[in-house]
């Protein structure tokens, strides 16, 4: 190769920083206009929750006793935590497609940040989140769940629903990150996340579950979840419960964004 | 390696082809060893490096649900150019690369030319003096290869330097300044096409015998011409070799042929191509193992 008989200057750390925030607000967008084209994407981002809504309230929901509270009241806190951890699973799967078609290697090739593929991967898929979080709260008005909070609790439903994403976004990350492979990464994601979601309190009190399972949905994480957003809607907020979810959301975002990163780095 | 040419590298699938354009655009770190492209090392100034290259890959790198102006101007941003820089450089492009039509289609629609095409235009757009292109036109028609063809050749009439890898030896031949040949990672020779072919290999002595049998008994007579090792190619039932006698030696063929009871069907005498050359200093033709679809 050619030798210039003096390389020029290196970027700065200050040229860095900005560059990681415009290059992960690039790749947002551009990951925000894939999803907005392909339609069978979001029919199905839209429709899922719905079915579940409609499946659980009207034809299992009446066997299912929940003392004072509607129905509906304690199915869609739990529909919205579901449906934001299943969701948070197209974090990895994307992040799969892109690392195994020729792109990365174009992306890798340029100069832009290198964290930016992933940052972007994350901000626009918590904007899609936003959004399938905004359709269920409509489905929900419609089939008779209300939020009986004042404004700050009632806020506060869509909001942590969206935090209680976030961990499991970067959970999905490592594992798109380490499979590298779309359908791989389907099954990956949903094999542990199904278990999960079921055996919690969700669509069922817990104290109505076989006591073999009982123990582990008290203390199932996602239950947690739940229990906090369901308290908020209810007007009834429990301090607990919402400190321990924010504290394993960001437990979990710290350990899993730590090792994709790390792991994003070698690729 | 001087500015405004095409250095070819040419060799099989696994010679290390693709290696070293990785190692060279920085998605490799070399085991071992220094390289050194515009003035930066490879390692030590990945970042700065990558401002001043451009590469297009065997895959072509096209966001398939971007249109082929978003694609070109998000490459265009990430290289840090302003939006309106981005824009004009994007439409340009397009124009240049004949896609101006189906720059507002998303790139899905796109035939493989067109992506090849486009993948290429996103690869120039910062104007970077260095360009790797690693087989380029593998997997294209040959309407899209010549038409790529001119694309790069244009490209280096403006003064960008270009690494070419490339399996097709036509295409080290049409493109290529100075080529390179390289198997299992090793160079084995360096040159232009011409200086190559003198080197290596003189013209080709050719001869088709009548009948199968008669294979071996040409091939010793024809061994002892000029001393050289002659190559068999059963399928055909010729019989190949180098010669430096010129011309004459089709007359001295005919008759030693003759004497020792061959029976000739076609012979001829052309100058050595660069299939001869890789023929000769890999052991092997290039088309052998070549596999449009596999890693080099």
């Amino acid at each position: 190769m050619a030798a210039v008989t003096s390389a020029p200057p290196r970027p700065t750390s200050a040229a860095r920083l900005r560059w990681m925030v415009t290059d992960s607000a690039l790749m947002a967008k551009r990951n925000l206009r894939r999803t907005s084209r392909r339609f069978e994407y979001i029919v199905f981002l839209a429709i899922q929750p719905v079915m579940f809504i409609l499946l659980f309230n009207y034809v299992f929901g009446g066997a299912i006793a929940t003392g004072d509270v509607s129905y509906a009241d304690f199915l869609i806190p739990g529909i919205l935590v579901q449906t934001v951890l299943f969701t948070a699973m197209n974090t990895g799967t994307g992040l799969a497609e892109d690392l195994n078609q020729g792109m990365i290697d174009r992306y890798r090739s340029l100069p832009m940040s290198r964290i930016a593929v992933i940052a972007g991967r994350i901000t626009a898929d918590v904007a899609t989140i936003v959004f399938a979080v905004a359709i269920m709260i409509a489905v929900g008005y419609v089939i008779g769940f209300r939020l009986h909070g004042n404004l700050l609790e009632s806020l506060a439903v869509p909001v942590l629903s969206v935090i209680v994403a976030i961990p499991f976004m970067w959970v999905s990350a490592t594992l798109g990150v380490m499979v590298r492979n779309v359908e791989t990464m389907q099954s990956a994601g949903f094999l542990w996340l199904f278990p999960l979601t079921f055996i919690s309190s969700a669509f069922v009190p817990v104290e109505s579950m076989h006591p073999v399972v009982r123990g582990f949905a008290r203390e199932n994480p996602v239950t947690i979840a739940v229990n906090a957003v369901r308290g908020l809607a209810l007007g009834i907020p429990d301090a607990t419960d919402i400190w321990k979810t924010l504290a394993w959301s960001l437990a979990i975002t710290v350990v899993a964004a730590t090792i994709a990163v790390n792991r994003y780095r070698k690729v | 390696m001087a500015r405004g040419t095409v250095v070819g590298l040419l060799g099989p699938n696994g010679a290390g082809k693709t290696t070293l354009v990785r190692v060279l655009t920085t998605l490799l770190t070399p085991d071992s060893g220094r390289a050194i492209v515009e003035g930066y090392d490879v390692v030590k100034d990945a970042d700065a490096l990558r401002h001043v290259i451009g590469l297009a890959g065997q895959s072509a790198a096209v966001d398939d649900y971007l249109t082929g102006r978003e694609n070109l101007e998000l490459v265009a941003r990430l290289y840090h150019l302003p939006r309106s820089e981005a824009q004009r450089r994007a439409d340009a492009l397009l124009e240049r690369f004949d896609l101006t039509e189906a720059g507002g289609r998303q790139a899905r629609t796109y035939s493989g030319g067109m992506r090849r095409r486009l993948d290429l235009a996103a690869s120039i757009i910062a104007e970077p003096p260095v360009l790797f292109l690693d087989e380029p036109t593998t997997g294209l028609d040959p309407r899209s290869r010549l038409g790529l063809w001119e694309v790069i050749r244009d490209l280096v009439k403006d003064g960008t330097t270009v690494l070419l890898t490339t399996q097709y030896l036509e295409e080290a031949d049409a493109l290529a300044d100075r080529i390179t040949v390289i198997d299992h990672g090793k160079v084995l020779a360096e040159g232009t096409a011409d200086e190559l072919k003198q080197q290596t290999a003189q013209a080709v002595l050719s001869v088709q015998v009548e009948e199968p049998e008669q294979l071996q008994d040409a091939a010793a007579v024809l061994g002892q011409l000029d001393a050289q090792e002659p190559q068999v190619e059963e399928a055909t039932r010729r019989v190949s070799v180098g010669t430096a006698r010129g011309s004459s030696v089709i007359a001295l063929a005919v008759r030693e042929l003759e004497s020792a009871g061959v029976g000739i069907a076609d012979i001829g005498l052309h100058q050595p191509t660069l299939d001869d050359v890789f023929l000769a200093l890999t052991g092997h033709g290039a088309e052998d193992d070549a596999d449009p679809t596999g890693d080099a």
